[in-house]
């Protein structure tokens, strides 16, 4: 393999790894907030036991996250040398700004909170979990902006043989960015709530702190109940916004080869991208794709033949990712619903409590296979129609990247068992009974 | 002006994060060797626990900078130094995974494994940061489009590792002395009698490199075009020499506050030789890279200056803040052992 498939390989095993843990933390860190600013509302005690118990996981996945974070900041200029020179001027400055305003803030008060259990008012304690969920929001937002330009630049000139900044606000204000930001943090949200529901159901199936982990799943099903209708509503207005600047994206992901006017859409498709073809399309819904993308049952989609070869995105994984991703999500929004109406009752339903325990999964599965989409179904282009990722790698020696991929994959892997397998104890084991705060000085309180 | 000052900020955010993450690698190098029991061991892990993430941020900011500000150097510099930074950042993931989860489990290979790591966490990014940095003030083997010639050994050549060995040792220092801060009774006897010894070898290795220096590197030519920047190598010599006169009267704060403003001062040592170059190419110096033509449009550079003004001053107020905060809560803790 050449210097750019192992880039591209090694780069995607280091977001992909990155986002295992990073979502959890963008909706742990509110739900958090909310559990605390009960406490302080309400002295229930039992609030801050919840916030002690998911803010464990929450430090673990937080600790795994920064230090990913940095591998791939770092790896713009290790490994996409070619793209850093060209666009750095743009897009080096959204990730500078991005650790200036948030990344500060956010990993400083994550230390107030972990280690001031006991030493701070509960009240002051909260405030602590509001700017570390704040922070960790916004700092996301900044990255989101700096990949909504990868997909879709604006604000640019091309000046002195690369592309200089002309309008900061057109870049942050740009309807894609927004779009991205609600996308990818509904998302993170949905993964949350599915995870808290999830963990919550095994110990209401095991009638075990029955009051605790109601509360929890309440919580996270209204947060789920929200979330899995923005990003249904959203989607399908994203998928609008992709139609219009992106549309070999879109003939990618629904595996339309002929420009067609009043396009169908099929229930079932097998694509067939070495005959430019589809090997079966089955169930066709007249014009239905025209509508959902441009709102007009006879509007022209373009098809994949309508662009050269060399300009056209891998067929198969942007249409697999795309169906995995929809299906899951409209599952989510279904599992959502059923679980708000039942929630008064949830623990005495252990046929819905099990879906909902082996639903943890999905929305990983739902938000790798989103990643894919965005970041595969972009090729051949690492910034849409302005450079190609031939053009961005380093001149730097295949053997030297098919090292340091070996190592990511052997360090990775490792750290992800062992995170794993710490957040699978840790919720088995369930919340203490014990009400004594923890503290830096009678152990070593884990932190990031 | 505006790729000067830049130049100066970019030379400032490094000598802040060897500052404020010099302590945890120096901490993290010495643990095995200063620490006897299970408690002690604690008691290390936790001078570092709530500070390293914060600290690690500035590093993050430093090559956020160098990316926004300095785009092609970025692109060279990074991609140059491939396998060396690599090895930085995976020990850098593997240290901070180690304080994360090492009290996870109550077994004692479970600990000890991440002991281990978290030596090599450490230790890794201590000796590389120099050989990296001592490499940049001599020049690299980079070419007039940006394509090195070198490998990650020929960064290892005799002044890449006097300026690891230094390194090395101004964190082992600077971290002995933020642990006479941070911990009590014989741990702290022996990271003060530690501090006191590795001072000397500090003061030794400190001499050598500036001699070195001379001999391989240009960047007394700048000083002495404008003598007046000899007070930055002056004020570290006096910094250094406070460093021991502290330590002789127990003077712990005093004597760390020292090392901070040495670091700083090796720091803008190294980065006021370079100016205006940012990465120097020892093939020739016409394909060296430099604070103008490898800069940002003015735009972005006026932009971002506007960002780090407003938004870096709130950064070290808090962060100060949060420093004092957690002194004060070991204060309290240490007196409320002294009590039982």
């Amino acid at each position: 393999m050449d210097t750019l498939m192992l880039s591209r390989l090694q780069f995607a095993a280091a977001t992909f790894f990155h986002f295992l843990f990073v979502p959890l933390t963008l909706g742990l860190s509110v739900m958090l907030a909310i559990m605390e600013t009960n406490y302080v509302r309400t002295g229930n005690e039992e609030y801050s036991r919840m916030a002690r118990f998911w803010g464990k996981i929450f430090l673990i996945n937080f600790a795994i996250g920064v230090v990913t974070g940095i591998t791939l900041e770092f790896q713009f200029g290790t490994n996409w040398s070619r793209y850093s020179e060209y666009v750095g001027d743009i897009f080096g400055s959204l990730l500078a700004i991005e650790a200036t305003v948030a990344f500060f803030l956010e990993s400083t008060f994550v230390a107030v909170w972990a280690f001031g259990w006991k030493r701070l008012s509960p009240k002051a304690h909260a405030i602590a979990i509001w700017l570390v969920a704040i922070a960790s929001n916004v700092s996301a937002l900044w990255i989101l902006i700096a990949n909504a330009w990868m997909q879709h630049p604006v604000g640019f000139v091309i000046r002195n043989g690369r592309a200089e900044l002309d309008n900061l606000i057109s870049i942050i204000a740009q309807p894609f960015a927004w779009h991205t930001i609600v996308h990818t943090i509904s998302a993170a949200y949905i993964l949350s709530a599915f995870f808290i529901m999830g963990v919550s159901s095994w110990h209401l199936l095991r009638k075990q702190h029955i009051s605790f982990f109601k509360k929890s799943f309440r919580l996270a099903i209204s947060f789920a109940l929200i979330f899995t209708i923005v990003e249904v509503v959203q989607g399908h207005m994203h998928g609008g916004e992709v139609a219009k600047i992106q549309p070999t994206k879109l003939a990618a992901m629904e595996s339309l080869w002929v420009t067609t006017r009043s396009a169908p859409q099929y229930l079932f498709v097998i694509p067939d991208p070495d005959n430019e073809r589809n090997l079966v399309e089955f169930g066709a819904i007249p014009g239905a794709l025209s509508m959902l993308a441009f709102h007009d049952f006879s509007a022209e989609v373009k098809g994949l033949k309508h662009f050269a070869p060399s300009e056209r995105p891998p067929v198969t994984l942007s249409f697999v990712s795309f169906r995995v991703m929809m299906t899951l999500g409209f599952f989510f929004l279904v599992m959502a619903i059923i679980g708000w109406f039942r929630r008064d009752t949830i623990e005495q339903r252990p046929a819905l409590l099990k879906v909902f325990l082996f639903s943890i999964p999905l929305p990983y599965v739902a938000s790798e296979f989103g990643w894919m989409l965005a970041e595969v179904g972009r090729q051949p282009w690492v910034v849409y129609g302005m450079m190609k990722t031939s053009n961005a790698v380093s001149p730097v020696a295949a053997s030297q990247v098919a090292i340091s991929l070996g190592a990511f994959v052997l360090v990775y892997s490792f750290l992800g068992i062992v995170a794993y397998y710490l957040m699978w104890s840790h919720s088995r084991k369930g919340p203490s009974d014990d009400t004594a705060l923890p503290d830096a000085a009678d152990e070593e309180v884990g932190y990031a | 002006m505006l790729e000067t000052i830049w130049f100066a900020l970019w030379g400032i955010l490094w000598a802040v994060y060897f500052v404020l993450d010099g302590f945890d690698l120096g901490i993290g190098t010495l643990a095995p060797f200063l620490t006897k029991n299970e408690g002690e061991k604690r008691s290390v892990y936790n001078s570092m626990g709530p500070y390293w993430n914060g600290n690690e941020v500035w590093l993050i900011t430093a090559g956020g900078v160098t990316f926004a500000a300095f785009p092609k150097t970025y692109a060279v510099m990074f991609s140059s130094l491939y396998s060396a930074l690599l090895l930085i950042l995976f020990c850098l993931i593997v240290r901070g995974v180690a304080m994360e989860f090492r009290s996870k489990f109550s077994s004692t290979g479970w600990k000890r494994f991440w002991d281990t790591l978290l030596w090599v966490g450490n230790f890794g990014p201590a000796l590389l940061f120099g050989v990296a940095f001592a490499n940049l003030f001599r020049g690299i083997l980079i070419d007039g489009s940006g394509i090195y010639h070198g490998t990650l050994f020929s960064l290892l050549n005799p002044y890449g590792l006097m300026g690891g060995i230094l390194f090395t040792l101004i964190f082992a220092v600077h971290g002995s002395l933020w642990l006479t801060l941070k911990t009590n009774g014989d741990l702290k006897g022996r990271a003060a009698n530690l501090a006191g010894s590795l001072w000397y070898a500090l003061a030794a290795a400190a001499v050598v490199f500036l001699g070195a220096t001379y001999v391989s590197t240009h960047l007394y030519d700048n000083y002495i075009k404008v003598p007046v920047l000899f007070v930055i190598p002056l004020a570290a010599v006096g910094a250094l020499v406070g460093i021991l006169l502290f330590i002789r009267q127990a003077q712990w704060l005093k004597a760390w506050i020292s090392s901070a403003v040495f670091i700083v001062m090796v720091t803008l040592f190294g980065v006021s030789g370079m100016y205006p170059n940012l990465l120097i190419s020892s093939i020739d110096p016409a394909f060296s890279l430099t604070a103008f033509n490898s800069s940002s449009s003015s735009l972005t550079l006026e932009i971002m200056l506007g960002v780090a003004l407003v938004f870096v001053p709130v950064v070290i107020a808090y962060q100060a803040w949060v420093y004092c905060l957690f002194g004060r809560w070991d204060h309290q803790l240490a007196q409320s052992k002294r009590q039982k």
